[in-house]
């Protein structure tokens, strides 16, 4: 068990920090956000009273970071299939528990790191926090964030072959669940149907806890979105396993 | 004593059936050849060998161990070449073995000894830390070949092991596996539909075709059993003269998505 967890889980670290032209484009798309949503929105939502914007979404920015990336790890087991090495892994007496978790855990750790980057980033633009001692709160929940999301996305994968649709099919689902959040603006303002889908989207809880450990603020309780995210972890770790045993190649 | 029992082995995938109700045995120190024309289900038995595919029914045991419910036992005793590559193009070669030697449980005191040691007598000791993706076909395999043996396998398997290898490493490969059976008594089972090499290396051949195991032996044996003077002729003899077409693998379907 250990041996498979530290060998996926380094592997995964590794492939991160060698690929470093991806490394900086993924931090595209949420400079992005930050720039066209922060500035761009900024005033109006200051005006309206809801406080400080920026305060506002760069929890939700880091959320997206976290959310989109590890769902999209799940694309290095397809990847693992085509070219053969995921045959070198399934044959080797270990548990497939071990390969699924250490494959998670090395996802997780590098889209935490990504997280981390973005709150960096954050931090030039305006971004206070409020609270130093609460940091450490707020990486755990980055990281169980990640680990829930490296879950899902190497779920799916374990029973997809295509590289091409597996994206497109992760982005039909996490789209919603970022958008239709509470990460970009607060779930009070969008009309009540609406509001039930934020309310059985599991990223709400994600990032309400986030915006609690950096902010220290949030929506729901605390203790609840934490109970709900490692309800779904084990659930999700759970599923995960039992489709890993029975994993052809 | 056999090392492999194969009793009604059947596997059918949607539509066809890849392997119908084969039954052999390998005893232990035995060169086994798996003779077949493309798509004959040497693949796919070696797989279902090998844990990695579950057989639609019979039964497989190997080492002594049962493919389905003892599957860790299994993969404890056997190291296996595939057909295709299986090596991370993204890691150098060290870093390759030195993954699977964890996998294994080699001793970390061991670890490095041994991965120089077997990559020494592959030839590419000097190229242990460059990236696999960098190498060419032949030394690729010659990478997965000592990182099959790194562990000291009771069995192993090799799926179609020359195949596209140039003559000085089909050489080298075939002469490592003779010298490794002999000394250290491992059985080796390979497939191939490449007679020569059936017929200079196997002790034992079966030849496979459409699933169906049509005739076991050594080579004198199954050219005495056909009436045929080679083995070229036994197999035709015993396959038929019609051309095959071969299935696409994991590259070939990647390809395609390069358009």
């Amino acid at each position: 068990m250990r041996g498979a967890v530290y060998v996926m889980w380094d592997r995964q670290i590794r492939q991160y920090f060698r690929k470093k032209q991806r490394l900086a484009t993924s931090l595209m798309q949420p400079i992005l956000f930050l720039i066209a949503f922060g500035f761009g929105m900024g005033s109006m939502f200051e005006q309206t009273g809801n406080g400080n914007y920026m305060q506002y979404l760069i929890p939700g920015i880091i959320g997206m970071t976290v959310l989109m990336s590890s769902t999209m790890n799940g694309i290095s087991l397809i990847w693992d299939k085509q070219f053969g090495f995921l045959k070198e892994t399934l044959v080797a007496p270990v548990s497939r528990t071990g390969l699924l978790f250490g494959r998670c855990l090395g996802g997780a750790t590098t889209s935490t790191f990504q997280g981390i980057i973005v709150l960096v980033i954050g931090l030039f633009m305006g971004f206070h926090i409020t609270n130093w001692a609460a940091i450490p709160l707020g990486l755990l929940v980055m990281f169980l964030i990640a680990l829930l999301f490296n879950l899902l996305g190497t779920s799916f994968a374990a029973k997809f072959d295509d590289m091409q649709s597996f994206p497109a099919i992760m982005n039909f689902l996490v789209m919603p669940m970022f958008f239709l959040s509470g990460a970009l603006f607060p779930a009070k303002n969008f009309p009540e149907a609406i509001r039930v889908f934020i309310e059985i989207n599991p990223f709400t809880y994600c990032v309400d806890l986030l915006k609690y450990a950096l902010n220290g603020a949030s929506t729901y309780s605390p203790v609840a979105d934490l109970g709900i995210m490692i309800s779904l972890i084990i659930l999700l770790g759970a599923l995960g396993t039992y489709l890993f045993d029975r994993l052809e190649t | 004593m056999n090392v492999i029992e194969v009793k009604d082995l059947t596997k059918r995938f949607k539509g066809f059936t890849a392997v119908d109700n084969v039954s052999f045995q390998v005893a232990e120190g035995e060169i086994f050849a798996f003779l077949g024309p493309n798509g004959a289900g040497k693949s796919t038995s070696i797989k279902m060998m090998t844990t990695i595919l579950f057989p639609t029914s019979g039964s497989v045991k190997v080492g002594g161990f049962d493919v389905l419910t003892q599957k860790n036992e299994v993969r404890e005793s056997i190291g296996v070449i595939f057909q295709n590559p299986t090596l991370d193009d993204d890691l150098t070669a060290y870093e390759n073995l030195n993954y699977h030697a964890i996998l294994y449980k080699i001793p970390k005191d061991e670890r490095k000894k041994r991965i120089e040691e077997l990559l020494g007598y592959v030839g590419l000791l000097g190229k242990k830390d460059e990236y696999v993706k960098s190498f060419s076909g032949g030394m690729k395999r010659r990478v997965e070949i000592a990182r099959g043996l790194l562990h000291s396998p009771k069995i192993l398997f090799l799926d179609e092991p020359t195949l596209g290898l140039d003559v000085q490493t089909r050489a080298f490969l075939w002469g490592h596996i003779q010298k490794i059976n002999k000394e250290k008594g491992i059985t080796i089972f390979f497939t191939t539909h490449n007679m020569d090499e059936a017929e200079k290396i196997a002790t034992k051949i079966a030849i496979i075709d459409h699933g169906k195991l049509l005739m076991t032996g050594t080579s004198g044996e199954i050219k005495e059993k056909t009436k045929t003077d080679s083995l070229e002729k036994a197999f035709l003899e015993l396959t038929g003269y019609g051309i095959r077409e071969d299935a696409g693998d994991g590259l070939d379907r990647m390809r395609r998505f390069r358009r």
